[in-house]
């Protein structure tokens, strides 16, 4: 038994979910492969080959991979899976895209976010919004997973020594290509790595508001900024924001909810903070309901206040 | 140009489930169920194609039990010209959704494909990817904007961090986000005229799929609940408790 994982990087970082992801694949007991697939990867190798628990880094390098498009890496990864019991990638956007599209070339089906490891082909996955979790059996001959990486403590990025096998390319499929990209650039950690987030809902009343009271909380703590998606379809806040059911999956050590109600859609999202802090004027507001700490009172005050002592 | 639009059957967004109580499975009994919010965006952007002239003709699907036909209804209500139902007793799994989107797909001859990200009730956002590669064809999933070119489709991806452009060939599959369209309201008229609508009901033996499933549920559980914490008289308080109590600042 061996297992797949596929590494999620830019060309020069190794994305730290990857290392969540690689400790999913950990409690399978089993020789694990790191997949490194893009383009002008030296850096990302040099990364891979010392995490603790890679046996082997497999690279294939080449310009049709650059993007990381989800029909050109899913005709490498088809062309390698067959020695696998396991294909494993995190639930970002890149592993959601490109997963699903590997798993039906091979006509296997995928079990999405696990966020728990019962054995070999049983896992657990949040359903409903999280609102339930459903303990699924697997009777494919590969098991094709997307791992959400906060249910999952990273391992250790050195101490390894992985060999590394370089892999032919696969032939460009011609089928999409990526003409721009507007990643938000800024010194916030991203979202699903942050210690500390603060997010705010649609009693922060604009986006003026939203960025004039949650940015120095954010810089003061070295935050990523959230947002509920009825902050977002307010337009106070860019999609890539939005934490929740729909949004970006946190559990970050400290969690501010600042003028959010708590929508089961949110709640979603950040349940799993470990210590969550909410600031709202409706002392009826269903996010007091599962906030460790609770202040009710006027944001337009308090956030000013806590800047000003912190 | 033909739109195929692929719809699901889901509880309400605003219902909170049940978990019965032998852990079996969610209880949807005497429960409201909807469109997938996903699926109403896919109609809405596959309609404003229609509208600008683009498509010709919008198709709605849908793979459930005979419940499903409201969801059809719903779609062709916001305007789908036709519906096509793949009548099954279970829900089937994304896999062979895929499959019998695909021949579908095949008979009606469409070029593009809309569908949501995801269902909200299984969560697992795989079968708009599984049918472009049955299908062979480009994807572009979680799309916050569409515009077709020529035989290419540019689209915006929500993607971690930011946006991508994606200029994808056609044919090609396209998965909505929630911020690509505001859905229409059904006015009284089109939900009348909705019921005359066609509406051809298929089995997936008619369609020669399998689709026995490949997973088993063994149980259902309940997520550990988060209790309420304690509630603080002013900013000091918070203060303290975060640094001696919580220790996280």
């Amino acid at each position: 038994m061996t297992v797949l994982v596929i590494a999620e990087h830019d060309n020069k970082v190794l994305k730290s979910s990857t290392l969540n992801c690689l400790a999913a694949a950990g409690e399978l007991n089993a020789e694990i492969h790191l997949l490194v697939a893009g383009h002008q990867v030296s850096s990302v190798i040099e990364a891979a080959k010392i995490v603790s628990n890679v046996a082997k880094v497999l690279v294939a390098d080449a310009e049709q991979y650059v993007f990381h498009t989800a029909e050109n890496i899913a005709e490498l990864v088809t062309s390698i899976a067959s020695t696998y019991s396991h294909i494993l990638v995190s639930a970002t956007t890149f592993g959601k895209n490109m997963l699903p599209r590997v798993a039906a070339l091979l006509d296997m089906s995928q079990i999405s976010e696990i966020v728990s490891v019962e054995s070999e082909d049983t896992f657990i996955r949040p359903i409903y919004a999280g609102n339930a979790l459903a303990m699924i059996q697997s009777s494919d001959a590969i098991k094709f997973i997307t791992v959400r990486a906060t249910a999952f403590d990273a391992v250790l990025d050195s101490g390894g020594n992985a060999e590394v096998e370089m892999l032919s390319a696969t032939a460009d499929t011609l089928l999409s290509e990526v003409i721009g990209r507007e990643i938000s650039a800024g010194d916030r950690p991203e979202l699903t790595a942050a210690a500390v987030i603060v997010s705010g809902g649609r009693g922060l009343g604009s986006e003026k508001k939203y960025y004039q009271l949650l940015e120095p909380l954010a810089d003061k703590l070295s935050a990523a900024l959230g947002a509920s998606r009825a902050a977002v379809d307010a337009g106070f806040a860019p999609n890539d924001y939005q934490v929740g059911q729909t949004g970006k999956i946190v559990a970050p050590d400290l969690y501010f909810a600042i003028g959010i109600s708590g929508a089961i859609q949110h709640l979603a999202g950040m349940q799993s903070s470990k210590v969550i802090v909410a600031i709202n004027k409706d002392e009826d507001a269903p996010i007091f309901q599962m906030a460790d700490y609770g202040l009710v009172g006027d944001l337009f005050d308090i956030v000013p206040e806590l800047v000003a002592k912190l | 140009m033909k739109i195929l639009v692929p719809v699901k059957r889901v509880i309400d967004y605003n219902i909170k489930v049940c978990i019965k109580k032998d852990g079996s499975d969610v209880d949807l009994n005497n429960t409201k169920m909807s469109i997938n919010p996903f699926d109403e965006i896919a109609i809405e952007e596959a309609m404003r194609l229609k509208e600008a002239g683009i498509a010709t003709e919008v198709i709605a699907m849908s793979c459930g039990t005979l419940a499903s036909t409201d969801v059809l209804r719903t779609a062709l209500a916001l305007g789908a010209d036709r519906s096509i139902l793949v009548e099954l007793e279970h829900n089937p799994e994304p896999l062979a959704v895929a499959k019998l989107i695909k021949v579908v797909c095949d008979k009606e001859q469409a070029t593009l494909i809309i569908c949501g990200k995801q269902a909200i009730d299984d969560d697992s956002n795989q079968t708009g990817q599984m049918v472009a590669a049955l299908l062979g064809w480009s994807q572009a999933t979680f799309a916050s904007e569409v515009k077709i070119d020529g035989d290419s489709a540019l689209v915006t991806r929500e993607v971690d961090g930011g946006l991508e452009t994606l200029k994808v060939l056609l044919p090609a599959v396209i998965t909505t986000d929630l911020r690509l369209n505001e859905p229409r309201y059904a006015t009284l008229p089109n939900i009348m005229k909705a019921k005359r609508k066609p509406l051809d009901t298929f089995s997936a033996a008619d369609l020669g799929v399998d689709v026995s499933p490949r997973l088993t549920l063994l149980k259902v559980l309940e997520p550990t609940k988060r209790t309420a914490g304690v509630m603080l008289e002013n900013v000091d308080a918070l203060i303290g408790k975060l640094k001696t109590e919580a220790k996280v600042i």
